[in-house]
């Protein structure tokens, strides 16, 4: 895990071996996610193994970056203190083009103008010198 | 091969609730409750040969049904830590009948509480530095965007709802009033003599949109135990046998993005097979003692467990009076919204309350003739689920 830098104070996702290619994928501004070889399904989170037919082949794909709002909530209160800046703030499921779903925030979108099913396409966050968060935007 | 008859509840015990530990420990409340439950039972310990608990939300050990049975003088021949999160207490009822009838016990007590408030519930426990953080998904995927606890969770399905079956505010609202009446007649509730209206909770800040804070559930400390008996030992008990009449559980992960559909949940599987086993239906059951961590989680609830269609839930807790004097008995303690959630021993009062009903000890707020009621335990954001039917 690396040393986040000090302004940084939220929780910093640590990849793993098998999940690396995602976060290297968001850093080159880009969505990759896993498919399997063998069924074709997308899987997401990334995993070792494909969970619908247990091939432990999975290939990265680029995905679109673009999907719709499958459910979201405006958080009023942090529970990290870390987030207090931030609130209100969207925290959200995403559902890809590619049919998987993603939890992540909205961003650029007054709480009041979210709505489920609205479109949003990927925004990138760098947050250290290696991790690059996934958010959304309105598309 | 059925579990219906196979075991019964004899004996409940169950802490008053309060907002902070006052210097009572987790172990010290489980002693309690246990120490009443058995007691209730008309049991001595060396009687008592199985031993469930549930492992604290907030604290962290290895090995508590020993550190329990020992402080108890208990040496079970069975004990395990039920792990459901809130589906705990019910899981402990089926996996406790089934034990029995198994033939490898024959008294099992069922421990759940917890020491605890909403500061220390709520206090971030965040990995010590220096450590890897642990390889959990939701860690990884989930975390670093700030959720708050469960309670996004469950806004994010009530927004769902929202969104596809067109539930308002008000009807959600509703279900947290009913239970609020029930609580002003339960001395025991910690909210006991403050009753509220539609108006007060849509007034209420919201927290994690669309829920306010008097629709979300209030941690606090206390507990609640139960002793499972063999059929013959239910015949000699003090007080009449609650017996188990159906169960079924069902389950999926932890995360929210991994499930097929957020607003229907594994109880459209287990509630079901649980009524089966029972062989009643859904116009027999006289109390509904389901668990409401958040309003959502009862309208969802009642949609699944077929008291009502899919995505008819708002209209139906509107046209019913879900208080203890109603057509439809609900939650008649107060729910955990009313009553209080200690720890796992919130999913554990539903039990409790069905047991006190069906032997007709419930005071003011005894539903008339109850000799059936459906019991749903719901754990992790509607991921872990066990249906009951108990009865006379």
């Amino acid at each position: 895990m690396s040393e986040a830098p000090p302004e940084y104070r939220k929780p910093i996702p640590a990849p793993s071996a098998v999940s690396r290619p995602f976060w290297e994928g968001l850093r080159a501004r880009e969505v990759r996610l896993p498919r399997c070889l063998e069924c074709r399904r997308y899987v997401f989170y990334p995993r070792r193994l494909c969970p619908f037919c247990l091939c432990e082949r999975l290939e990265w794909v680029r995905a679109s970056g673009r999907g719709t709002v499958y459910s979201y909530t405006v958080v009023r209160r942090a529970m990290n203190p870390a987030f207090q800046e931030d609130v209100p703030y969207l925290f959200a499921i995403v559902e890809l083009e590619e049919g998987v779903r993603v939890t992540a925030n909205i961003v650029r979108c007054r709480p009041e103008d979210a709505r489920v099913d609205m479109p949003v396409k990927a925004s990138y966050h760098d947050i250290t010198a290696e991790i690059t968060l996934l958010k959304f935007q309105p598309a | 091969m059925t579990l219906k008859r196979s075991a019964a509840i004899t004996g409940i015990g169950e802490m008053r609730p309060s907002r902070s530990p006052d210097g009572k420990s987790t172990l010290g409340i489980w002693t309690e409750v246990a120490r009443e439950a058995i007691l209730d039972a008309g049991l001595t310990t060396p009687e008592i040969d199985g031993l469930l608990v549930a492992p604290p939300i907030t604290e962290q050990a290895a090995m508590w049904p020993s550190i329990l049975g020992e402080y108890l003088n208990i040496h079970p021949g069975y004990g395990n830590v039920v792990d459901l999160g809130g589906a705990s207490a019910c899981g402990m009822v089926w996996r406790a009948a089934a034990a029995i009838q198994s033939g490898l016990c024959r008294a099992v007590l069922c421990v759940t509480g917890e020491a605890s408030d909403v500061e220390t519930f709520y206090a971030p426990r965040a990995p010590r530095a220096r450590r890897p953080v642990q390889q959990l998904p939701y860690r990884e995927f989930e975390v670093p965007y700030g959720p708050m606890g469960v309670n996004s969770g469950y806004a994010l399905i009530a927004m769902r709802h929202m969104h596809e079956h067109g539930t308002t505010g008000r009807q959600l609202a509703k279900i947290a009033v009913d239970q609020r009446t029930n609580a002003c007649a339960n001395p025991d509730a910690l909210y006991y003599g403050k009753q509220i209206t539609v108006d007060d909770v849509l007034a209420s800040p919201l927290v994690v949109d669309p829920l306010h804070l008097l629709e979300i559930v209030r941690p606090c400390t206390g507990g609640a135990a139960i002793v499972v008996v063999a059929p013959d030992l239910a015949g000699a008990a003090p007080r009449a046998p609650v017996w188990l009449l159906g169960a079924a559980e069902a389950s999926r992960g932890i995360m929210l993005s991994q499930f097929d559909t957020i607003t229907t949940s594994p109880i459209a599987i287990c509630a079901p097979r649980a009524l089966e086993m029972a062989g009643v239906a859904h116009g027999d059951i006289d109390l509904i003692s389901v668990y409401d961590c958040y309003t959502i989680t009862v309208l969802i609830t009642l949609e699944d467990a077929g008291f009502c269609p899919k995505g008819k839930g708002g209209p139906f807790v509107e046209e019913h009076d879900l208080t203890y004097a109603g057509d439809l008995p609900l939650n008649t303690h107060g729910g955990q919204l009313s009553f209080g959630q200690p720890g796992l021993a919130g999913g554990m009062s539903h039990v409790t309350e069905a047991v006190r009903q069906l032997q007709g000890r419930a005071g003011k707020r005894q539903v008339r003739d109850c000799e059936l009621a459906f019991v749903n335990g719901n754990g992790g954001i509607m991921s872990e689920q066990v249906s009951l039917v108990l009865g006379t």
